[in-house]
């Protein structure tokens, strides 16, 4: 009986310490999480900020991009099954650009989520990755801060090159490919290219609805076919 | 704290009991994140950190926790300093704390932490377990900046490249280039380069200790003329 008793009292004295230590490390964690909250929460969205900023220069706006936001959706064109976010630039409250989230699901491993900036008339303002897990010294090529093979998309559009030359070289297209890393450059050009296609589809519906109204729009098409004959706007 | 004992932690956690080279605990974050300089010191001085604080924390408890759940006990202190270093990484440090991610939290699991709690805080008192926490952290940070300097050189013809990401935007400046390319070696960046570049590490150390033991017989031959030749480890 004795025996028991001590058992039980040993038992009873081990779980009271592993509480008071799991309690006291829970209360450490708590109190961290609380001093750092705010700033971690203005380092998110600094780091939000600061990506739309490379895609998009810095006169040509003076609202916050990241607060003129849309959700849309499109599998075929965007990359993505789920709704995407766009946000706008304006200035003067006239719409400049649009900042595209797309994705490149044919990435050499998984997918390459980037950010398509594209000027009111078409034209590309810049393109960043978001994230990817392509190979590190080969793939990894397209981050900005690696080379600058993502900064020849600048200034292009669906007229420069023609359709036809979004592609690499390799395939008869106008763009290089980093080397070692064919198809993430493949994955990226096609991803842009479709980005560029989403947006003369649905230019307006992009760039012209007032600031603040946030609202779930289903685009008119949804097939959203690359139609290499599709009929080109002017610029 | 005798001075010999102190000398003693420091020599056995830099060097013939250092974790990445000799008990090789901590492989995981070791051979991960040490493609550059910058990222191998990160998770070195973060790693130094939660092993000093719990080193001395398991020291100060080491008479009130029951051998029964000393472990467990160990652990949710260990998982507790990691949760509050990745806080406050997330929090100051929030670009290094991108690039390292995954890592961070990882640091629970390296067993170098809780091999340190269990073999040596838990039985000696604060200061020296503070010491041998941080002699630990010291040697293992040594270790991944050593190979993370290799795989970089190799790699990039730099060293410490993104040290903006620790020290803000003056180190920039830091950025030191070595070897004039861009693209170099790729097999030192991919995993395949930690391993080979953690083995030549270990080479290395095997070759130096077996140059200094037989100098020591040497320089002992030479004061005792008689004593018998001892055999040198291979």
């Amino acid at each position: 009986m004795n025996e028991t008793r001590a058992t039980i009292r040993a038992v009873l004295i081990a779980g009271g310490l592993l509480l008071a230590f799991a309690l006291a490390g829970v209360g450490m964690v708590a109190l961290t999480y609380e001093q750092t909250l705010e700033r971690i929460a203005e380092n998110r969205r600094l780091t939000m900020l600061r990506q739309l900023q490379t895609v998009i220069p810095p006169g040509i706006y003076d609202n916050r991009p990241d607060q003129d936001t849309l959700m849309v959706r499109d599998p075929t064109l965007l990359g993505s099954a789920g709704p995407l976010t766009v946000y706008r630039a304006r200035l003067d409250g006239e719409p400049t650009a649009a900042i595209l989230t797309v994705v490149a699901p044919d990435g050499y491993s998984g997918n390459i989520s980037l950010l398509v900036g594209v000027f009111s008339d078409g034209r590309l303002s810049g393109v960043r990755v978001i994230s990817h897990q392509e190979t590190p010294g080969l793939g990894d090529a397209i981050e900005r801060e690696r080379s600058t093979w993502i900064s020849g998309f600048d200034n292009r559009s669906l007229e420069d090159p023609p359709r036809d030359g979004w592609r690499v070289r390799r395939d008869g297209g106008e763009f290089d490919h980093i080397t070692g890393a064919t198809i993430t450059s493949r994955a990226v050009i096609k991803a842009v290219r479709n980005a560029l296609l989403y947006f003369e589809q649905h230019r307006d519906t992009l760039l012209d609805i007032e600031a603040g109204t946030s609202t779930e729009t289903s685009p008119a098409k949804d097939d959203g076919e690359e139609t290499e004959g599709a009929a080109r706007s002017g610029d | 704290m005798a001075t010999d004992d102190a000398r003693g932690i420091v020599r056995d956690g830099l060097w013939t009991n250092n974790p990445g080279l000799v008990q090789l605990l901590g492989l995981c974050p070791l051979l991960a994140v040490s493609a550059s300089v910058v990222n191998a010191l990160t998770l070195g001085l973060a790693t130094m950190l939660v092993l000093l604080a719990s080193n001395v924390t398991v020291s100060l408890i080491r008479h009130a926790v029951r051998p029964e759940v000393r472990i467990a006990v160990f652990v949710l202190i260990i998982a507790s300093f990691v949760t509050t270093v990745e806080l406050v990484m997330n929090a100051w440090f929030h670009e290094l704390y991108l690039v390292l991610g995954i890592f961070i939290p990882l640091i629970v699991t390296n067993c170098a932490i809780l091999g340190r709690a269990e073999a040596f805080a838990s039985r000696n008192g604060p200061a020296a377990a503070a010491l041998d926490g941080l002699m630990m952290g010291l040697g293992f940070c040594l270790v991944l900046v050593a190979l993370g300097a290799m795989r970089e050189l190799l790699g990039h013809g730099t060293l410490l490249r993104q040290a903006h990401f620790l020290v803000g935007d003056w180190g920039r400046a830091l950025e030191l280039r070595i070897l004039p390319f861009e693209d170099g070696l790729l097999l030192a960046l991919l995993p395949p380069g930690a391993f080979i570049g953690l083995g030549l590490l270990l080479a290395l150390k095997n070759v130096i200790d077996g140059w200094l033991e037989r100098r020591r017989t040497r320089i002992a031959g030479e004061h005792a003329p008689v004593a018998v030749g001892s055999r040198l480890r291979p």
